[in-house]
C-alpha cells in the first residue's frame, strides 16, 4: 500500500451530528452585546464621517477629523482635554496603584486584626455613586461650609488650605484624588486575592532560604502578582479614558475653572450634547468618540502585545 | 366581508376604551427646565386652567435646568416629546423652529398681548414669525441686606463711588462679607456680573446692535470696561470665593452673612422664604451721576407647542390661556421675579419684586448681550463669557486678555452682514 492510499483513509470523515446547542447557547450574548456595544460603535465611526451641509447629513470623509486636528479651537480644546487626560491618569497610576498594592499588602499580613473591617471600608466608597462622591468632596473641600478648613485649623494648618477646586491648577489634581479615594478599593480588592492565590509552600519555602520581610514581598510576591498589577493598570487605562461622571458632577460639563479639569469625556458631553447656549454637534461628538475610542484600542493593544505577552508567569 | 366586520369590532373597542377613560380627556404634557416651579404649576397654574377647561389634563415635568436643552433636543428628536414646549430665548428655540419641531404661533390669538420688544427673543431674525408664547423675563440688579445697611449707615449706592465705598465700608467693619458672589460655578461671574453691571457701559441695546451689527467689537473700551469693574469686585469677595459655589452664594446672603448679592430678580421667592432679615434692592450702579441707566431685563422663559403633538387644538388653547393677562396675573404673583412680558400691566403684591420692575421706568432695558444671534457658532460665546468673566475675577486674565480672547473666538465664525 502506498502512502496516499493511507492517507486517503484517514481522510474519510467521521459523521458528527451538528452541534446546534453552540449556536443556540452563543446566540443571546452574541445578540446582546452585538445591539447595544457592536452596532452603537459602528454607527458611531460612520456618523464621524457624516456631517450636516446645508441641514442634510452628507458622507464628508475625513473633513471631521480634519477640523478636529487642523483647527486652531478645536484642536486646542482637544489637545487640552487630552493633556488633563493624561494627567489624571498618570495621577491615578502613580498614587491609586501603589498605595492599592500596598493596602492590599498590608492586609495579607497575616497578624493584622480587623481585617474585615479595614477590607470593607476601604472598598465602600466603590460602591457608592459618583454623584454622592463629587458631593460629599465638593462639602468637605467647601472653603464655606467644608469639614477640610476646619479640620485643617485643628492641626494648625488652616494657611495651608485653599479652594482648590476653583483654582485653575491644583483643580484637576484635587478632582483625580477624589477619584483615587473613590476607587481605590479596586486594585486593592485585585491585589489582595493575588496575594492570597500565593501557595503557602513557596512563602515557606523563601522562608527557609531566609527571605522575610519586606525583600520577601520585593523578590516573590511582586513578581507573582505582576499580571495583576498589569491587568489593574489596563483597566485603570480604560477607565481614566472614558472618565467623565466625576469630572461632570464636581465641576459640571465647562470643567472649570478655565477649562483646566476638561478630560476627553466632559469634552465629548459638551460637543455631542452641547451645552447652555451651544446646541449640540453630533458628528464632531462622533469624531472625538472615535479618537477616544481609538486611543484606548491603542493603549490596551500596546499592553496586550508589547507587555502582557512578554510578563512572565509562574503555575504552581 | 369578515375584514371589514373586524375592522368595525377594532374600531368599536378603541373608541369604547377612549370613551371610558372619559371623554376626550386630553392629557398636554409641559416640557420645562424649572423644576422649581413644579408646585406652583400643580397647586395654582394647573388648577385655574383646568377649572376652565375641562377635558384638558395638564402634566408638568421638568428636567434639571442644565440638562433641559439636551434632553429636549434629543427627546425631540425621537418623536418622545411633550405638547408643550418651554422655551430658552433667542436661538436655542429658533433652531426649533426652523428643524419645524415647534409650530409658528404668529397668529395665535393671544400674540397681540405682546410688544414686539417681548416677541423679539422668540422671533425669527426679520421678527415676521414668532414661535413661542413670550412668559416671563428676569431683571438683573443687586439685593442688599436692608438691616446690614442700615446698622452700617449706608444708603443705597446710585454711582459706581458710592458702590465702592458701601463695599469698602462693609469690609472695613468685617460682620459682613460685602459681595456674596463665587466664580467656581463660572455662570455666575458672567450672569450676575458681566451681564448685570455691562449694560451701563455699552449703553444697552445701542451697544448690543453695534456688536452685532459688526460696528463695535468686544474688545472696544464698553465691552472691557465691565470687566475692569469685575476684577475690583476680588477683595470684596469671601473667603475661598473661587470654590464657592452659585448655592453657597445664595445662602451666604440669606444666611446673613453676606450684605450685597448680584442677583437676578429670580432670586426672589426663594430668598423671601428663607431671608430672616428686610431685604431692597438697587439697579447697577451708573458710572458717574447723571448718566443714563440701563438694565438687564432679559426675556427668560416662553412657550411652543410641538409640532408633533397629536393635539394641537387644546394646545392651542392652552397657549392662548398663556398669552392672557389672567395667566399674567396668577405667575407673576406666584413667582415675583419672573416678569409678566404681557403689555397688560400687572399687579404684583412683593415689594422686592415691585422694586425691580420700577427700574423699568427710569432705566433702559436691554437682553443678554450674547444670547441673540452671537452664541450660534462654535465656540460659543456665552460659554467663553462664562469662562472668561471667571478668569477676570479669579485674575487669572486680565480684562484686556479676556476681551481678546472673546474676540478672536467670535471673530473665528461670525461675520456681521456689512
Amino acid at each position: 500500500m502506498s502512502d496516499a492510499d493511507m492517507t486517503e483513509l484517514d481522510d474519510i470523515p467521521i459523521k458528527r451530528p451538528v452541534r446546534w446547542h453552540i449556536a443556540v447557547f452563543l446566540a443571546p450574548a452574541f445578540i446582546v452585546y452585538s445591539a447595544i456595544m457592536v452596532l452603537p460603535l459602528i454607527e458611531t465611526l460612520r456618523l464621524s464621517f457624516y456631517n450636516l451641509v446645508d441641514g442634510v447629513p452628507t458622507f464628508v470623509g475625513l473633513s471631521n477629523y480634519r477640523v478636529l486636528f487642523g483647527d486652531l479651537r478645536w484642536s486646542h480644546d482637544f489637545w487640552n482635554a487630552l493633556r488633563n487626560n493624561l494627567i489624571f491618569f498618570a495621577i491615578h497610576m502613580c498614587v491609586q496603584n501603589p498605595i492599592g498594592i500596598a493596602l492590599a499588602a498590608l492586609l495579607s499580613t497575616p497578624k493584622l486584626r480587623f481585617v474585615a473591617f479595614y477590607r470593607t471600608a476601604i472598598f465602600l466608597p466603590t460602591l457608592l455613586s459618583f454623584v454622592i462622591v463629587g458631593f460629599i468632596w465638593k462639602l468637605i473641600l467647601s472653603p464655606i461650609w467644608g469639614v477640610a478648613p476646619w479640620l485643617m485649623s485643628l492641626v494648625g494648618m488652616k494657611s495651608l488650605f485653599a479652594p482648590w477646586l476653583g483654582q485653575s491648577g491644583p483643580a484637576l489634581v484635587a478632582v483625580s484624588l477624589i477619584s483615587n479615594w473613590q476607587y481605590i478599593g479596586i486594585p486593592m480588592m485585585l491585589i489582595y486575592a493575588a496575594l492570597l492565590s500565593i501557595p503557602e509552600e513557596v512563602i515557606e519555602a523563601a522562608e527557609c532560604d531566609g527571605i522575610t520581610g519586606w525583600s520577601q514581598f520585593w523578590k516573590i510576591k511582586l513578581p507573582l502578582i505582576l499580571p495583576a498589577i498589569g491587568i489593574i493598570s489596563i483597566l485603570t487605562f480604560v477607565g481614566n479614558f472614558n472618565a467623565f461622571d466625576l469630572v461632570y458632577t464636581i465641576q459640571g460639563a465647562l470643567a472649570g475653572p478655565d477649562m483646566s479639569t476638561d478630560i476627553l469625556g466632559t469634552f465629548l458631553y459638551r460637543t455631542f450634547f452641547g451645552f447652555q447656549l451651544q446646541l449640540g454637534d453630533r458628528s464632531m461628538g462622533a469624531t472625538i468618540a472615535t479618537v477616544m475610542f481609538l486611543i484606548i484600542l491603542a493603549g490596551v493593544s500596546f499592553y496586550l502585545f508589547a507587555i502582557q505577552r512578554r510578563m512572565r508567569r509562574y503555575q504552581f | 366581508m369578515i375584514r371589514v366586520t373586524k375592522g368595525m369590532l377594532l374600531a368599536a373597542t378603541v373608541l369604547a376604551s377612549a370613551g371610558m377613560a372619559h371623554a376626550a380627556d386630553v392629557k398636554l404634557t409641559i416640557e420645562s427646565w424649572r423644576n422649581d416651579d413644579l408646585a406652583i404649576w400643580q397647586e395654582k397654574l394647573i388648577p385655574a386652567f383646568e377649572a376652565k377647561n375641562p377635558g384638558i389634563k395638564l402634566v408638568f415635568s421638568p428636567t434639571a435646568p442644565t440638562e433641559y436643552n439636551a434632553s429636549l433636543n434629543a427627546k425631540l428628536d425621537a418623536g418622545s416629546a411633550g405638547d408643550i414646549i418651554t422655551c430658552r430665548p433667542f436661538d436655542a428655540s429658533l433652531e426649533l423652529f426652523n428643524k419645524k419641531q415647534i409650530v409658528d404661533l404668529t397668529s395665535l390669538s393671544g400674540m397681540s398681548n405682546f410688544s414686539p420688544v417681548a416677541k423679539a427673543a422668540w422671533s425669527t431674525d426679520d421678527g415676521k414669525s414668532t414661535f413661542c408664547v413670550p412668559m416671563a423675563s428676569v431683571i438683573h440688579g443687586f439685593i442688599y441686606n436692608k438691616d446690614a445697611f442700615e446698622k452700617l449707615g449706608i444708603s443705597v449706592p446710585k454711582t459706581n463711588d458710592e458702590f465702592y465705598a458701601a463695599l469698602d465700608k462693609i469690609k472695613k467693619d468685617g460682620t459682613y462679607i460685602p459681595l456674596a458672589m463665587g466664580t467656581k460655578d463660572l455662570w455666575e461671574a458672567a450672569t450676575m456680573g458681566y451681564q448685570n453691571i455691562g449694560p451701563n457701559y455699552w449703553k444697552g441695546e445701542e451697544g448690543r446692535a453695534a456688536l452685532i451689527a459688526g460696528k463695535q467689537k468686544l474688545t472696544d473700551a464698553d465691552w472691557v470696561k465691565p470687566y475692569e469693574e469685575l476684577a475690583k469686585w476680588k477683595p470684596y469677595l469671601g473667603d475661598g470665593f473661587e470654590a464657592q459655589t452659585y448655592s453657597d452664594s445664595q445662602n451666604l446672603f440669606t444666611l446673613g452673612r453676606a450684605a450685597i448679592y448680584p442677583a437676578g430678580s429670580w432670586e426672589i421667592s426663594l430668598f423671601n422664604t428663607q431671608a430672616q432679615f428686610k431685604m431692597g434692592a438697587f439697579p447697577p450702579p451708573v458710572p458717574k451721576a447723571g448718566d443714563t441707566s440701563y438694565i438687564s431685563d432679559h426675556p427668560d422663559i416662553g412657550v411652543a407647542l410641538n409640532a408633533k403633538s397629536a393635539h394641537q387644538e387644546e394646545a392651542k388653547k392652552f397657549l392662548t390661556w398663556v398669552a392672557s393677562p389672567e395667566f399674567a396675573e396668577i405667575y407673576a404673583n406666584a413667582l415675583p421675579g419672573f416678569f409678566s412680558l404681557n403689555s397688560t400691566p400687572v399687579k404684583m403684591s412683593d415689594p422686592l419684586a415691585q422694586e425691580f420692575v420700577s427700574w423699568r421706568g427710569t432705566s433702559k432695558p436691554t437682553v443678554r448681550s450674547t444670547y441673540q444671534i452671537l452664541s450660534r457658532g462654535k465656540p460659543n460665546l456665552e460659554n467663553e463669557t462664562w469662562v472668561e468673566s471667571a478668569n477676570v475675577i479669579n485674575g487669572t486674565d486680565t480684562p484686556k486678555v479676556a476681551a481678546e480672547k472673546l474676540q478672536k473666538g467670535l471673530d473665528s465664525w461670525y461675520k456681521p452682514a456689512k
